[in-house]
């Protein structure tokens, strides 16, 4: 029996994180199928078939799979799953959304969010916002899994030379219809794949004074993140949050300015590989998982930030 | 038009998570158990809109032990009309769960159910959708903003992306994030009259549904801890850690 992958990709290209699956997808089976659904979506599948991982592209193509609808989705999926033992997809808004409704039409108990694949049926996946890790084993036949992105590394991306089969469409759902779609565009690193963050929360007392964070941002090439209670306040849009509720983010470096470090935001930022807390609360929590604390105003210590780092590079030419 | 809203009872969103010594679960006994955070959201939205004279009933379930009628009476004194409580033994997974809500669904016949888009104690995100997929009904996960238009409802969803618009025909499954409303807080005197509010129990076990757990949990552990980082003493000091011991910048 073969793995399947749902590749996630926005028609043109694979979204980053979809070779990231693949790398998790791969270590249930050997012989990984990826399936690509959208609408002329040509180029994305021949990336796709360029992993080498990847054994095999089915590619089904329709006007109604232009916006990832799951309604439109999961039927695919399913008529195709009885050469299948495990159906595989990242655990973004994507596969969320889409995963479980393949899983209930197959009678299969769907395991979410998986952080490690321990064997083929017994994975690892967080629990309580991260606060506790679960081992669990599938006893279905067919497993649905969903994988969190920033628990795998990407995939080789090329070399490979995987087949690509085309498959006839299924029929549209017509209780549900897209409108539209509003993305967010900057010119910054994209929050969930930046190599570093800087992140602001209620400590910044206002909207205005994220320009702070802006700044400091430019300089590190950084994106930035924000607390819920930052985004509650309406400092800043809910795209950029930090946490269980928002995004996970893995960064080489998370800067936390004006953080105190609620459970739900460390949830979001904790794995990152270096951490840093500028706080002006000693007792902050935040200070309990950051590498490198520094207790003081931030309103005075982001500007010194931005000197020493301008001093540096001046330095540096 | 009736909607019914799914409720579960978890620990509450405050208490710090302590897993228990045997590994076999988290401690729950002498826990703080509130409502699952987005379910308040989803209780929330069906009350305005019943207040906004555009639902004539809304029906509240949960679906758990015996003392999940706490949390079925909560929603009855911020405003649902009646609850059902089905009883189980332990925990089910999401599946069970759909299978089970199918059957109230067509016992109640709502024209809309909402519920959280997940739940904080297992994260798994499943439920919603897939009632939506027993049911066959359109689905609208992670809606931060619903609006009611004749027989359908245009739902703004959150996405990785940004923002996503679709429109979906009633009957139909809403699953609720935490930005769709701000849930209001019970008065003392509607936590009185939730009192008098019929809760209807049924047994899981009565309902002809196979619950028996598909997953089996091999072991709960605490995550890594990490380790204690340092405090520095001025900003120089951190930039000069973070280039030359870090090497991150």
């Amino acid at each position: 029996m073969s793995v399947l992958l749902i590749a996630e990709h926005n028609n043109q290209d694979l979204k980053p994180f979809t070779l990231n699956a693949v790398t998790a997808a791969a270590q249930m089976g050997e012989d990984l199928h990826a399936i690509i659904i959208g609408q002329n979506c040509g180029d994305a599948a021949k990336k796709l078939s360029e992993l080498p991982l990847v054994k095999k592209v089915i590619q089904v193509e329709a006007a109604h799979y232009e916006n990832f609808v799951a309604e439109n989705f999961a039927p695919v999926i399913i008529k195709l799953a009885d050469t299948y033992s495990h159906i595989v997809c990242s655990a973004n808004t994507f596969g969320k959304n889409l995963m479980p409704r393949i899983a209930a039409s197959l009678d299969t108990s769907q395991i979410s969010d998986i952080i490690k694949v321990i064997s083929s049926d017994t994975f690892l996946r967080p629990i309580y916002a991260g606060n506790a890790f679960a081992t669990v084993k599938s006893k279905d036949t067919k497993k649905c899994v969903t994988i969190r992105p920033t628990s795998f590394d990407p995939c080789e991306s090329s070399g490979g030379s995987a087949s690509i089969e085309k498959v006839e469409p299924g029929e549209e759902f017509n209780n549900t219809k897209f409108v539209k779609r509003e993305e967010i565009k900057s010119d910054r690193p994209e929050l969930g794949t930046a190599r570093v963050v800087v992140s602001g929360g209620r400590g910044m007392q206002s909207g205005d004074n994220f320009k702070l964070i802006t700044s400091l941002a430019d300089k590190l090439n950084a994106a930035i993140g924000a607390s819920r209670a930052a985004v509650d306040a309406g400092y800043i849009g809910n795209d950029h949050q930090v946490g269980q509720t928002g995004k996970v983010v893995v960064p080489d470096l998370y800067i936390a300015v004006g953080i105190s470090g609620a459970i739900q935001h460390l949830a979001g930022m904790k794995e990152s590989k270096v951490i840093v807390a500028i706080n002006k609360d000693g007792e902050a929590p935040i200070f309990s998982v950051a590498d490198y604390g520094l207790e003081a105003d931030l309103f005075e210590a982001v500007p010194q930030f931005l000197d020493e780092l301008n001093k540096l590079n001046t330095i540096q030419k | 038009m009736k909607i019914l809203v799914a409720v579960k009872r978890v620990i509450d969103y405050n208490v710090q998570i302590r897993v228990k010594e045997d590994k076999t679960g988290v401690v729950t006994d002498n826990v703080k158990m509130s409502t699952n955070p987005p379910d308040d959201n989803a209780i929330e939205e069906a009350v305005k809109i019943k207040e906004a004279g555009k639902a004539t009933e809304v029906i509240a379930v949960s679906v758990g032990e015996e003392k999940a009628q706490e949390t079925v009476r909560k929603a009855l004194a911020v405003g649902a009309d009646k609850g059902i409580l089905v009883k189980t033994d332990g925990i089910l997974e999401p599946l069970a769960v759909s299978k089970l809500l199918q059957k109230i669904v067509e016992k109640v016949k709502p024209d809309l159910v909402f519920m959280g888009k997940q739940a904080i104690d297992d994260d798994c995100n499943q439920t919603g959708q897939m009632l939506s997929a027993l049911l066959n009904w359109p689905q609208a996960t992670f809606a931060s903003k619903i609006e009611i238009k004749d027989k359908k409802l245009e739902v703004t969803r959150e996405i990785d992306e940004g923002l996503e618009t679709i429109e979906i025909a009633i009957p139909a499954i809403v699953t609720c994030d935490l930005r769709l409303n701000e849930p209001r807080y019970a008065s003392l005197p509607n936590i009185m009259k939730a009192k008098k509010k019929p809760i209807e129990q049924l047994n899981a076990s009565d309902l002809g549904v196979d619950t028996s757990p598909r997953i089996e949990h091999i072991k709960v552990e605490e995550p890594p801890k990490r380790k204690a980082g340092i405090k520095v003493s001025s900003v120089a000091e951190l930039v000069q850690k973070l280039k030359n011991e870090a090497k991150v910048i």
